[in-house]
């Protein structure tokens, strides 16, 4: 497939020329991030037991059998969040610290295909990790089954993982190059992620009330898609700037 | 007329205040090797990386196989391999699936990844993760990833550090002048690189002071750098 033309570089005065098709390079990447991750297991598991422990400590410090409506989807919102954070952390750190950035600047290739390839990571990430974290909450801090609300809850982690894994590669591209990387990722995610939480729980809410539980406010499932579709087109805008010198 | 590889007129780049390359000028003909000399610090790895895009020039005149930097940059990249201080490569990864990742970034077959190996002798170890393998090996595999995409001009900081005499000569076909490459090298090494040079910078806290032919230079000129 022919590689999609990226925006003029901040001192260039022609679009770059990509030998190689953006899609052929996304899937180069993204089979490189998987791979390290797989021999690595640096962010996913790491992700997972936060989510998990949290979710025990929320278990007993509360100390009820069962959480619903605002609480519950509360919890399992900011939980999500602060393990999220963990692999935007993470997702940069192999290719600052072995090179990875200059092989991939030395190749003849539109840029846009790392913002691409790091966003699909960050999503698979979070996806194992709700895959591990969403039946753990159920098991621990929901008292009904989860299987109602199964189908407009992953509509909603759905429209919110775009988010945070857009957010998050634009943020960890920031930080990655800074000496206090592990400092300013969270302090440059955390107040962007805010909103996502925010519509994220009130669309979770009605999902996770016991006696009537009901589908997702449509407003906020529209309020999580704009905010990704805006961070989306800012990331496409800023991302080439961030790999420049 | 010969064409030109590269054309400098009075490159100067900077981090934040200091002065890491201020006034350098040379000219190099396609095909012929430019030799840099100087001390730690004095701008050579700095230099490579301006050639090699990942540094903008902050002044001067740059041309890099005809195109000018940084506003032409896009089209230098893919026809300049870079072997640095670092091997550019995942640790985790074994020198194959490094190899095969840079070569779909430069959209060079696998079959080109296996004879690099294969001339390298690095076929039989190309299976276990880098971080397993000693020095000399994974330069060995840094050497490949330089040369993978048959570039142009080739940019090389100290080539043969971590080699055996051995290697030097497995790595000699790709890097070195039967190449027929044009090259810049850096070295520290007067009685070795001077040989293969054609021209030689000596480059002193980040200015030239020395830009001459080789049959030009006297070896106590190199050696006044390091004094």
């Amino acid at each position: 497939m022919s590689g999609v033309q990226s925006p003029p570089q901040p001192s260039e005065t022609a679009p770059p020329v990509s030998a190689v098709g953006l899609w052929r390079t996304v899937g180069a990447l993204l089979r490189k991030e998987l791979l390290v991750e797989l021999r690595t297991l640096e962010s996913v598991p790491a992700m997972s037991l936060f989510a998990l422990s949290t979710f025990v400590v929320f278990h007993f410090a509360l100390n009820r059998n069962s959480v619903e409506g605002d609480l519950g989807a509360g919890i399992l919102w900011v939980t999500l969040l602060f393990a999220a954070i963990l692999g935007i952390n993470r997702l940069f750190v192999a290719d600052a610290d072995q090179g990875g950035f200059d092989g991939f600047l030395l190749a003849p290739v539109d840029r846009s295909a790392m913002l691409i390839a790091k966003t699909l990571t960050l999503l698979a990430y979070l996806a194992v990790l709700e895959l591990v974290a969403v039946p753990a909450f159920a098991l621990l801090l929901l008292g009904s089954p989860l299987w109602p609300a199964l189908p407009g809850l992953l509509a909603t982690l759905a429209l919110g993982d775009v988010g945070v894994a857009v957010i998050g590669t634009l943020v960890a591209a920031m930080a990655v190059r800074t000496r206090a990387r592990d400092l300013l990722g969270p302090l440059l995610a955390l107040p962007l992620l805010v909103p996502i939480v925010i519509g994220g729980a009130r669309a979770t809410s009605p999902l996770l009330v016991q006696a009537h539980p009901t589908a997702p406010a449509a407003r906020w499932l529209l309020t999580l898609g704009l905010y990704d579709l805006v961070f989306g087109l800012i990331a496409y805008a800023l991302f080439d700037f961030l790999l420049e010198d | 007329m010969s064409e030109a590889a590269l054309e400098l007129q009075g490159l100067a780049r900077n981090y934040g205040e200091r002065a890491a390359l201020s006034g350098v000028s040379l000219s190099l003909t396609k095909g012929q090797t430019l030799v840099v000399f100087g001390p730690n610090g004095a701008g050579k790895t700095t230099l490579l990386r301006v050639l090699a895009t990942l540094l903008r020039p902050h002044a001067g005149d740059v041309r890099v196989l005809g195109s000018s930097l940084p506003n032409e940059a896009w089209a230098v990249r893919g026809r300049v391999g870079l072997l640095g201080h670092e091997p550019l490569l995942y640790r985790e990864l074994t020198a194959r699936e490094n190899l095969r990742f840079h070569a779909r970034l430069h959209g060079v077959s696998d079959e080109r990844v296996q004879e690099l190996l294969e001339s390298l002798a690095m076929a039989s170890r190309a299976s276990e993760p880098l971080r397993t393998l000693s020095r000399g090996m994974v330069q060995r595999v840094a050497v490949a990833r330089a040369v993978l995409h048959n570039p142009e001009l080739l940019l090389l900081d100290e080539p043969h550090s971590n080699l055996d005499p051995a290697a030097v000569e497995l790595v000699a076909p790709l890097i070195g002048s039967a190449s027929r490459r044009t090259r810049v090298i850096c070295s520290h090494d007067p009685t070795g690189d001077l040989a293969q040079a054609d021209v030689v910078l000596g480059l002193r806290a980040g200015r030239a002071a020395l830009v001459r032919a080789v049959a030009e230079v006297d070896p106590s000129e190199i050696a006044e750098l390091y004094r």
